[in-house]
This record gives C-alpha cells, structure tokens and sequence, in this order.
C-alpha cells in the first residue's frame, strides 16, 4: 500500500499521522513524479482556490487528472471534496476541479468561520457509533448524482435542507469535514478498505 | 438512518478555532488595503488576507495612532473575494475585537502593528467564537497569549522593514525552546514554566508533543520568495506578507512568486526560478535605525 497525501497546502499533516495510526505510511505529493506507484491520494483541506492554482503550476493538474480517470482511489476532505467533485458553486470561475465524483458543491455553503461548527454524524456502514465531525467553512453538497452513494448526512436545522456530508463513487471516498482533526480513524480505515479491494 | 445523528453543533469551540488555522498551513496571508488588493491578493493565490487600513510600512512612516479598520473597508473586502478575511484589532482593546466579532471576519489578530489600547493585559481571547492569531517573540510569550485562548501563534518580527533580521530571530528563539523543552526531565518542566512566565500545563504539553498547541506562522519583515523559505525551512507553518507584496514594484508578480515558494520551500531551484524578474522589492530598513520597535509591544 502507498498512500500519498496532496501536499500543496492545507492539513497535511493531520491526514499523514492519522494514516500512520492505521500502520499506512504516506508520502508527500508535491511534483507529479510524486505519483508514481501509489495506490491511492488523499487531498487534504487547505483553500481549494489556492490549492487550484498550485496545481496547475507544479504540473500536476494534468498527471492527476489522468491518474484519477485511471481509477487511483482518492479521499478528500473540505477543500479536497471540493477538487474531486463535478460541478462547484461560489467558487472562482478559473478553479480547478477533477469531476471524479458526481456531486454539486457549493463552497463555504455552511457560511464563514463564525458558522464552523463541530458535532457528530450518523455513517451506518462504520456501524453504530457516530463519527466525530468537525466542520471547518465547509462546503455544502448540494446535489449528489445517481452513481453516488451517500453514506452519510446531516439533517438540516431550521427548515433547511438534509444535506449529504460522507459520499462514495467507485473508488473515491468525500467528506464535507475534516475527520483528520479528530481521533476516531474508522473512515481513513475505510479508504484503506477500498484500496485493497481495488487491487484485488 | 440519520435521526440520532447529533443536532447539538457547537460553533466557536477551541477545536473549530484551531482548525481553521490548521487548514492555513503552508500558504500566504496578505495585507491588504482594499477590495481591489483583496483581488489581487486571491488571484495570486493567497490563503487569506488581513484587512487593515495602511500596511505597517506606511504605519511606520505616519506615525500617530493606528486603530481598527473602517467596518465599510472590511465589508468591502468580504465581498470581494472567497477566501477568509483576517482583521487587527489593538492589544487589549477587546471593543474592537467585538466589532470586528460582530462583521463576521474570519480571524481576529490581536496586533502589535497597531498601537497597544492597554499596557498590561491583552484581550480575553476564549469569549470569542471568532479565532485570534497573536504576535509572539519567544516561547513564554507565545504560550501567555496560548493561555489567553490565540488559536494561532505569529512569530512578530519587525513589521514593515522589509527586514527578515527580527523574524529569524524570534522563530529561532520560540523553536529552540521547545527543541530544549522535549529534552528536560519532568523536574526541569517546573523550572521552564517559571523561567517562561507560562502555565505549567502548556510546557508539559509541548515536553511530549515537541511543538506548540497551536499552528505557528511567521510575520515581520517577509519581503522576498527567499525570504518566505528562509522561515519556511526554519520551521514556521505559513507566512504573513504585509507591507512585502504592495510595496514591491511588481505586487502581483511578488505575490504569486511568494505563494509558490511557501508551497515548495525546500525546492531552491524552484524558488530561483520564481524570484527571477521580480523587479524591486519593497525598500528595507536596518534595525537599528528604527524609532519604533514594534515588537516590543504586547506582554
């Protein structure tokens, strides 16, 4: 198994020892020769307009794309998801993303920091108990397409809308918040889970 | 599925205070004036820019009082742009840091570049659900202002010298006393906490982690790509540019370079390539010249 995490910008070093804790060793991606031989890529959170444009002159947008659409599993949290995803709203208009999981995101959609929040989310396939969630500006999933598994979701307050925060394509794994700030490992353990089953 | 999933969401909690600055690591936080700087700033690829009325270059040259910004500045620079918007308020003036509460920023620095409301306390930074950055020049300061509830610690530097000098200097001295501290026994804790000036919880914390329990960045006197890897390789998590970007001759060049040598700050052949054809940066002061010393201010 070789884990590389996104290493641009953002909470690198929070996905690095909470994969550690899991005996998963991971490598710093910051050039694209970064990535040869891994089998998955974490994207950390960070700023996904800054972390665009770091991409694009490291050389790796490219390579990444290529690799994605190839089927390297990946793992993104906030700013990560947000890369991942098809379709972004609010963001700027020359942000970069991947579109490797269906999903309409709308960034910041849970509004400035004043509005971050922590608390717990019900994620049924890491059984019962409920994941620390810790939610940072986060971005909103306002649409998940058909291909989507939603694993998790937080109910709206207020009259707003339920919201999907944990969500599954294929062989790449998102969530709205940062489960790297917390202790709880059972999603990182779940991406591992799906990396060994993508190369079997 | 989701009926049992918690609908008790605290906000403001020291966990979400000091995720956001987490998320900060290893980009650039800009000073800026205005909504079209705030552009330029994000376009550059900045992680958050701090609002403040005159950058200390010019701060430094005015003289006076420099006091919180104008609330319609701040607004305006809000609107312009995604990324969050930092703002200073001046030591222990905590009204200030209520008004700026009340706009919504996204973090509050507590700045010895503007000039000190109080001469003794600083503000009580826990009764806030808006994060804080403060200014430090040694560990006892840092973990005084960590005890206060600063969500993020700065190395202070000497703001607006285009000077790198005070900015190692302070990095060196905050991060040599936690390399010391990991190797004291438990006895010597005490001593350290005594000598600091800092809880004794603080120390022991950081015997067994070997670094802050906050992010620590680096501000005061960052004027170059060089210089943000510089700091970058000294141990800072990020960079605050202030006067170093809009006072250089080329501020959109200067910027974008800074960003790309925070990011790769180990890669010299990188940083050479980006500091080529910069034009002039911002004019730089000697030290011991200066009537102001800036960091001398907070305690």
């Amino acid at each position: 198994m070789s884990i590389g995490v996104l290493a641009l910008q953002g909470g690198v070093r929070e996905h690095a020892s909470a994969f550690a804790d899991l005996g998963e060793p991971v490598t710093e991606v910051r050039r694209p020769d970064d990535l040869d031989g891994l089998t998955g890529l974490v994207v950390p959170g960070g700023e996904s307009t800054t972390l665009s444009l770091l991409l694009g002159s490291a050389g790796l947008a490219g390579p990444l794309a290529e690799a994605l659409d190839a089927g390297l599993p990946a793992f993104g949290t906030c700013a990560g998801m947000i890369l991942l995803a098809t379709t972004v709203l609010d963001g700027r208009d020359d942000q970069l993303n991947f579109g490797v999981i269906d999903l309409t995101i709308r960034r910041n959609g849970y509004g400035r920091q004043v509005a971050s929040f922590e608390g717990t989310v019900d994620v049924p396939v890491l059984g019962d108990e409920p994941l620390p969630a810790v939610f940072i500006r986060a971005p909103v999933v306002e649409a998940a397409g058909p291909g989507v598994e939603v694993l998790a979701t937080l109910p709206g307050e207020g009259g707003a809308p339920d919201r999907p925060v944990v969500c599954r394509q294929g062989t790449v794994l998102v969530a709205s918040f940062h489960p790297e700030l917390t202790a709880d490992r059972r999603l990182q353990r779940l991406f591992v889970e799906m990396m060994k089953e993508e190369r079997r | 599925m989701t009926d049992s999933s918690s609908t008790d969401r605290p906000t403001g909690t020291f966990t979400v205070k000091r995720g956001l600055a987490e998320m900060l690591r290893g980009g650039v936080i800009m000073d800026v004036v205005d909504a079209e700087q705030a552009k330029v700033a994000e376009d550059a690829g900045a992680v958050a820019v701090m609002a403040l009325e005159r950058v200390p270059s010019d701060i430094r040259r005015d003289g006076g009082v420099a006091r919180m910004s104008d609330p319609a500045m701040i607004e305006g620079i809000k609107a312009a742009v995604t990324v969050p918007v930092m703002a200073k308020a001046r030591i222990g003036h905590f009204a200030e840091a209520q008004v700026l509460a009340a706009l919504g920023v996204d973090f509050i620095d507590e700045s010895e570049v503007l000039t000190p409301a109080d001469e003794a306390h600083h503000i009580d930074k826990w009764a806030y659900g808006v994060p804080f950055v403060c200014g430090a020049t040694n560990l006892g300061e840092a973990l005084r202002r960590i005890s206060e509830g600063a969500a993020m610690i700065r190395s202070k530097g000497e703001a607006g010298t285009g000077n790198i000098v005070e900015a190692v200097r302070h990095l060196r001295s905050i991060l040599g006393d936690i390399r010391k501290i990991t190797e004291a026994d438990s006895a010597e804790l005490y001593g350290w906490a005594k000598e600091l000036v800092a809880p004794i919880g603080l120390v022991q914390e950081i015997a067994t982690t070997g670094r802050l329990p906050v992010p620590l960045f680096c501000a005061g006197g960052i004027a170059t790509p060089a210089d943000a890897s510089l700091v970058m390789q000294l141990g800072a998590e990020a960079v605050f540019v202030g006067s170093g970007i809009f006072k250089s001759s080329n501020p959109s060049l200067m910027a974008r370079a800074v960003v790309e040598a925070t990011a790769h700050y180990t890669d010299a052949e990188l940083v050479a390539k980006v500091s080529t054809g910069l034009g002039d940066a911002m004019p730089g002061q000697e030290i011991g010249t200066l009537d102001v010393h800036l960091a001398d201010r907070g305690w």
